[in-house]
């Protein structure tokens, strides 16, 4: 019996030590910092070479996630002291006006700068998108203006809304999150500018958007649980929670409110009224 | 005792320890007790047993319809009540308790519908052709089989069990007039003292049928095929192997209380056993089975007219298990020890397809792979006095329900931000049933105890449609265990000739297990009225009284009567749903030179405790009148048996509190039965 609890003690050891090694041998892997992005743009200066990333194969009106790096052809590195900043701008026939954007930093990847742009159009053949890249290299400040087409959302799904509240003020709000939406509770993000000028788009702060999604399909079927997007200062995005409780298209009926708690745009769903005038659409 | 303690050789002593600490309180050593009568055992017991078996000629002449289905066999009993929501599956209810709260199995096998609608009770995947009897356990009676609260049924497979018979063999075919039904069947069979197989086979297929005044009931036909093998062998004189295999498949079911069909239900059901005849000296009996069972379940909307929105929604029920059981017979004390387990999977889905077919299709998982497993002691002792008898029985189970699938666990946890994965309970049964003899008199009592776990919709189930009601129903993963206090009394007045009796029991059932409205839900079914959860009611009563009677005219002339009463009422005094009226039957059963007759009447007072937010409505008062005539004719050893009989003779449009959405019932109805077996 005393033999046997040895044999045993020895087992549970030797598999212990084997398992324990096996996790050692953890060589450091090479990190690619543009994992799972597409290259959108690459564009050919004398000196460097400017690259612009996003998730999807093209930019769509809407939330876009860019990424940017630049490398340095000297010495054939990525830098990651560009300070850079950006303006994107629309060419209208008559006018023209820019989009709502974040600043680019680099905090994830020393050499990868992300922010992100909300188109509120597509381009067309008289119309077109410009953006406008201002950094530093080695200590000379750079310009580079690069021509950008933007497409219509391919799915066809409405998530992007410009619009006048009852405050006579224009916004534009955006969704962002869930990417890939699932039958649970999932995080909802969206964000939300005011157009100051044609030129200025700044967030807007501590509003609220309530969240009511609706599949049109089923009877206006609801799900329950959703929370409110309620202004993330961190993110300076809107954050709530999203039910979802089947796939499917659904209707997520938005109203917007101010810090007054007065509605600025979109109704409360009803049996009279089935959807609200601000909503997103989402299919999975 | 010590001595029986040691000869417990398995597990160890833990075991030991536990099964001494749970058992002990059974050993009640009857000083006074002095012999027990011989047949003592079938005088305690209130359990009831429907003969079935269709192949023996000998039960073919008492029955009167021996072809129906074993719907009708079991809606035959005292006990059991038939919720019908077509012709064909329908759902046994026992002390007005459905199917959550019952354990029904096969040969002791646990097997669960596939079904979320409860299209499927697993009465509806064997035939009559496949088994013996039926056997009714009332309340904790039934706690041999599984956990309950309402009691068990445990359908008993026909085997020839070594009898040397030789080859028999018999082919049987039936015609109902009402819905054209076809019933053709036959079997082949084997056995000699060290062998024996037995196989048959059946096959229905019924039309719609009509209700009283020729009204067509839409969708209520049904097709239906069952076969199954049985075959023994014995390995040395007090050693045997068996094993068992089911095949049913039913297709193209119509159900015309719900808004859909079902296009197949498949069932295979196999099983392994091994009996000996003693072990460890002092045990008998000792037999041990394996068993498996799949079911595939799928419901069909295709057929039917003005569909909403048309869906798919197919359910898988997997259940594998075991038991292994042995007696100990003393001269005072019959003791029964068995343990139990099993292992069962509930998968089902909903696809949906919206008109807009550019919008993608929607999905949902109604049961989100429900992992149950269940592992049980069971034990019981008859102790056996000179006029009297007591049966004890307790059961202890452990009980765990997992969510293994990611979809269906984010799914309800948009209900329940807060579940776990596992949910695990602790289920005791502890019954005690005394019996007691004064010259003609018997007196029956029993007081139990019993728990049971939620069932996979009431704590799992995401937006399950009950047409009942019109309302979705989303399952509470952290129910409370349901218990349940019950208490029986009967007594009886038994000579050859006479016999009355009357009896009566009642249920307190605590944490009962109910849906109820959360007005702050939207539906998902288009135009369901609302959206139930299952919650836990304090407590609910239940009330079952019965006053029987039979009464032999003659040796020919036999004339039977029942008369029951029930009453089903929440902690708020509201009516529980689905609790039978007033109800009664009575007939005169002829049987003289291989003649047979009967004349029935069957008949309820209309429903005065009803409850309108689970969707009844009162149910009217009816009664109806059926009647039988059978001959046995000999051919030369064979056996040739005539049936014929006329059900519902008045035609009567009616409906039961039993009718899911109030459908009516068959109207007129005569059917033949022709059964020819060789010897």
């Amino acid at each position: 019996m005393k033999k046997l609890t040895y044999i045993f003690a020895i087992l549970i050891l030797s598999i212990l030590t084997i398992s324990c090694s096996s996790d050692d041998d953890n060589t450091p892997v090479e990190i690619n910092p543009v994992e799972g992005l597409i290259m959108i743009y690459e564009i050919e200066a004398t000196d460097h070479t400017i690259q612009i990333y996003s998730k999807k194969p093209n930019l769509e009106v809407g939330y876009n996630e860019i990424s940017i790096r630049v490398k340095d052809l000297a010495s054939n590195q990525f830098v990651s002291n560009l300070s850079p900043s950006w303006m994107p701008m629309m060419h209208m026939e008559t006018m023209e006006h820019a989009a709502p954007h974040s600043m680019l930093t680099n905090a994830e990847e020393s050499t990868v700068y992300k922010g992100h742009i909300v188109f509120q159009m597509a381009s067309n053949a008289t119309e077109f998108w410009e953006l406008t890249l201002n950094y530093n290299l080695n200590g000379v400040a750079k310009e580079e203006v690069v021509n950008i087409q933007v497409i219509e959302p391919i799915d066809g799904l409405k998530k992007t809304q410009v619009f006048t509240g009852s405050d006579n003020t224009r916004y534009v709000l955006a969704y962002v999150n869930p990417k890939e939406p699932a039958v649970a509770v999932n995080n909802m993000q969206a964000v939300l500018y005011k157009m100051e000028t044609m030129m200025s788009f700044p967030v807007v702060e501590n509003y609220k958007i309530t969240v009511d999604p609706r599949m049109s399909g089923m009877g206006n079927h609801s799900s329950p649980n959703n929370e409110d997007l309620i202004y993330n200062a961190l993110t300076k995005t809107y954050d709530g929670k999203l039910s979802l409780t089947m796939t499917g298209y659904w209707k997520i009926n938005l109203k917007l409110l101010n810090e007054n708690d007065e509605v600025l745009k979109g109704e409360d769903v009803t049996e009279a009224n089935p959807e609200s005038s601000l909503f997103f659409e989402i299919e999975f | 005792m010590k001595a029986f303690i040691s000869v417990f050789p398995f597990k160890g002593r833990l075991m030991g320890n536990l099964l001494y600490s749970v058992f002990c309180g059974m050993f009640i050593t009857p000083t006074f007790a002095q012999e027990m009568p011989a047949d003592s055992l079938k005088l305690i017991n209130l359990n009831e047993v429907i003969v079935i078996s269709a192949s023996k000629q000998l039960n073919h002449q008492k029955q009167r319809k021996p072809l129906s289905s074993l719907d009708e066999f079991l809606e035959s009993s005292r006990s059991i009540k038939m919720v019908k929501r077509g012709a064909y599956a329908w759902e046994p209810t026992m002390n007005n308790m459905a199917s959550e709260r019952l354990v029904v199995t096969i040969d002791g096998m646990q097997i669960f519908g596939a079904c979320t609608d409860k299209m499927d009770p697993i009465t509806s995947y064997v035939d009559v052709s496949n088994l013996s009897e039926a056997q009714i356990g009332s309340g904790q009676q039934g706690a041999a089989y599984g956990n309950t609260i309402g009691g068990g049924i445990n359908l008993k497979l026909d085997k020839n069990n070594f009898r040397s018979t030789g080859w028999t063999g018999s082919i049987e075919s039936a015609f109902e007039t009402n819905n054209a039904m076809r019933v053709f069947g036959g079997e082949v069979n084997y056995s000699d003292e060290k062998f024996y197989i037995n196989t048959d086979a059946i096959y229905r297929k019924a039309d719609n049928y009509k209700a009283g005044g020729n009204e067509e009931v839409a969708f209520s036909q049904f097709e239906k095929y069952n076969f199954s093998i049985n075959s023994g062998f014995k390995l040395a004189e007090d050693k045997s192997v068996a094993a068992s295999l089911i095949y049913d498949e039913a297709r193209d079911v119509g159900y015309p209380a719900l808004p859909m069909d079902v296009s197949l239900a498949l069932a295979v059901i196999a099983s392994v056993s091994f009996k000996q005849d003693t072990l460890f000296r002092n045990f008998s009996n000792w037999e041990s089975k394996l068993y498996y069972n799949t079911i595939k379940h799928t419901m069909d909307d295709t057929k039917r007219p003005n569909v909403p929105i048309h869906m798919d929604m197919p359910g898988w029920s997997e259940t594998a298990g075991f038991y292994s059981q042995a007696e100990i017979k003393l001269t005072k004390n019959h003791f029964l020890f068995k343990m139990d387990g099993y292992y069962n999977k509930s998968y089902a889905e909903m696809t949906m397809y919206p008109a807009n077919s550019d919008e993608p299709s929607m999905f949902m998982l109604t049961w989100p792979d429900v992992r149950t497993k269940n592992l049980g002691l069971y034990a019981q002792n008859y102790l056996h006095f000179k006029k009297a008898s007591l049966k004890l029985s307790m059961r202890l189970a452990y009980h765990s329900n997992t969510v293994a699938d990611e979809f269906g666990l984010n799914s309800l946890k948009i209900f329940y931000p807060e579940m776990e994965k596992t949910k695990t309970r602790f289920l005791k049964s502890i019954s005690a049933q005394y019996h007691n003899m004064w010259n003609d008199f018997h007196l029956n009592g029993g007081l139990s105890y019993g728990e049971r776990a939620p069932s996979v919709s009431e704590g799992y189930g995401f937006y399950l449609f009950n047409s009942f009601d019109n309302h979705d129903y989303i399952g509470a993963p952290n129910l409370n265990t349901e218990s349940s206090v019950e208490t029986n009394l009967s007594l009886t007045y038994d000579k050859s000739i006479f016999e009355v009796g009357i009896s009566a029991n009642y249920f307190q059932i605590f944490n009962y297990i109910i849906g109820e409205i959360d007005p702050s839900l939207s539906t998902m079914t288009i135009g369901a009225d609302g959206v139930k959860i299952y919650k836990n009611l304090d407590y609910a009563q239940l009330l079952n009284t019965t006053l029987s009677g039979r009464y032999n005219i003659t040796n020919a002339f036999k004339l039977t009567g029942q008369i029951s009463f029930h009453r089903g009422v929440d902690n708020n005094g509201e009516n529980l749903p689905l609790i039978s009226p007033v109800s009664y039957n009575s007939a005169i059963d002829f049987y003289r030179n291989q003649y047979s007759a009967s004349l029935s009447i069957n008949g309820a007072a209309e429903q005065v405790n009803y409850n309108a937010s689970y969707g009844e409505t009162k149910t009217a008062a009816y009664a109806t009148l059926s009647a039988s005539f059978g001959k046995r004719f000999f051919l030369q050893d064979n056996d040739l048996f005539v049936k014929a009989g006329i059900e519902n003779i008045l035609d009567t449009n009616y409906t039961s509190y039993t009718d899911w959405n109030n459908i009516p019932r068959m109207g007129r109805n005569y059917y033949l039965t022709i059964s020819y077996s060789i010897n």
